[in-house]
């Protein structure tokens, strides 16, 4: 795996090292679980827009971001400028800002050279995952790197795989397609540890179904995220005070 | 397209995509956050996954629009009590994964 020459653990560490690793590996089997038919799905599409095999695997590599490597696809088989592509990359990514900031809380003090390479795998699933367990576990931010890049890892295979082989494959099989849908329902159960959550996390639905179906694009997601964590929150502050 | 364009294209999403998630969390990480800002970030992962999960279980997507018979929103209901019951990630996905294929062979 190519997570072990990234991960070299203070000496102190050493026994630990290996249960850090599973841990981790363990954590994020569900994530890799759900890449598997999206990316061999992605593979299928960029082959049938005449992206060779190598720019599958090199887009996977620099980008690792699914939603913006569809959309890449889509736009170079409309002859879209590579700057209009960079851009709109750019705007379905910037969710993300808000993941890394909630991050931070788990990583005060934590050394830049870790936390520059612990950003490259910040996706919607990892976050999730590492919350999840960084709030009930005391959770090793080692295990979080391992998760991060074993997500990766899967999902510059599965992109390759289904650019070579993915036309042979039914779509749908065994239900994988529903794998993530699944994932995000029971991350969102971790969630919810109080009233003040669960109200928040209807409030974010309500929201982002309106701005889904009102706006076009992708801003749905950090748009009624942030609306409703700054409703909940000032709903949270009045019940304190009074 | 050539490698070069593909390397300058691919390189330029790279560079976009990691900025958003490395700048904040290098900025934040060395900070003392402030209570609000605290209270308020931890209602974001809540958020974030029912903003990514309500568009999927309620609407259509060509073109969008509201839906309440979708196969997505009724395996969800099963799978959520499953999920609140067992606490189990992995158990949780297999089991989203077997009625959503069963789903589809009745529907």
């Amino acid at each position: 795996m190519n997570t072990e020459h990234l991960a070299p653990p203070p000496p102190a560490d050493e026994n630990k090292k290996l249960p850090l690793f599973r841990q981790g590996l363990i954590a994020s089997w569900p994530i890799c679980l759900g890449y598997i038919p999206i990316g061999m799905a992605l593979g299928v599409l960029a082959q049938q827009g005449g992206f060779p095999v190598w720019a599958v695997a090199m887009m996977s590599i620099l980008v690792f971001a699914g939603s913006a490597q569809f959309i890449c696809v889509a736009m170079v088989a409309s002859g879209a400028a590579a700057l209009a592509i960079i851009l709109t990359t750019l705007v379905v990514n910037l969710r993300h800002a808000l993941m890394s900031s909630a991050l931070a809380i788990h990583f005060k003090g934590v050394n830049r050279w870790f936390l520059s390479l612990f950003s490259y795998g910040i996706t919607d699933e990892s976050f999730a995952v590492n919350m999840a367990k960084f709030r009930e576990t005391d959770w090793s931010r080692w295990s979080g790197l391992v998760v991060n890049q074993s997500a990766n890892f899967v999902w510059i295979l599965s992109t390759i795989s289904g650019c070579l082989i993915g036309q042979f494959i039914p779509q749908g099989a065994f239900g994988i397609d529903y794998a993530l849908t699944a994932m995000f329902l029971c991350l969102l159960v971790y969630q919810l540890h109080g009233p003040i959550y669960i109200l928040t996390a209807v409030i974010t639905a309500i929201i982002s179904v309106l701005w889904y179906i009102l706006l076009p694009g992708e801003s749905y997601i950090v748009g009624a995220s942030m609306c409703a964590a700054t409703i909940g929150y000032l709903i949270k502050r009045r019940r304190r005070r009074s | 397209m050539t490698f070069s364009e593909y390397l300058f294209l691919f390189a330029g999403m790279g560079m976009v995509t990691y900025i958003p998630r490395c700048v904040p969390l290098l900025f934040l990480a060395h900070r003392r956050l402030p209570q609000w800002l605290v209270d308020w970030l931890s209602l974001i992962p809540a958020a974030i996954l029912s903003s990514l999960l309500a568009p999927i279980l309620f609407t259509r997507a060509e073109p969008r629009s509201f839906a309440l018979d979708k196969p997505e929103l009724l395996v969800a209901i099963p799978t959520l009590v499953f999920a609140l019951k067992t606490r189990s990630l992995g158990g949780t996905v297999l089991f989203g994964m077997l009625l959503y294929w069963l789903a589809g062979r009745f529907f």
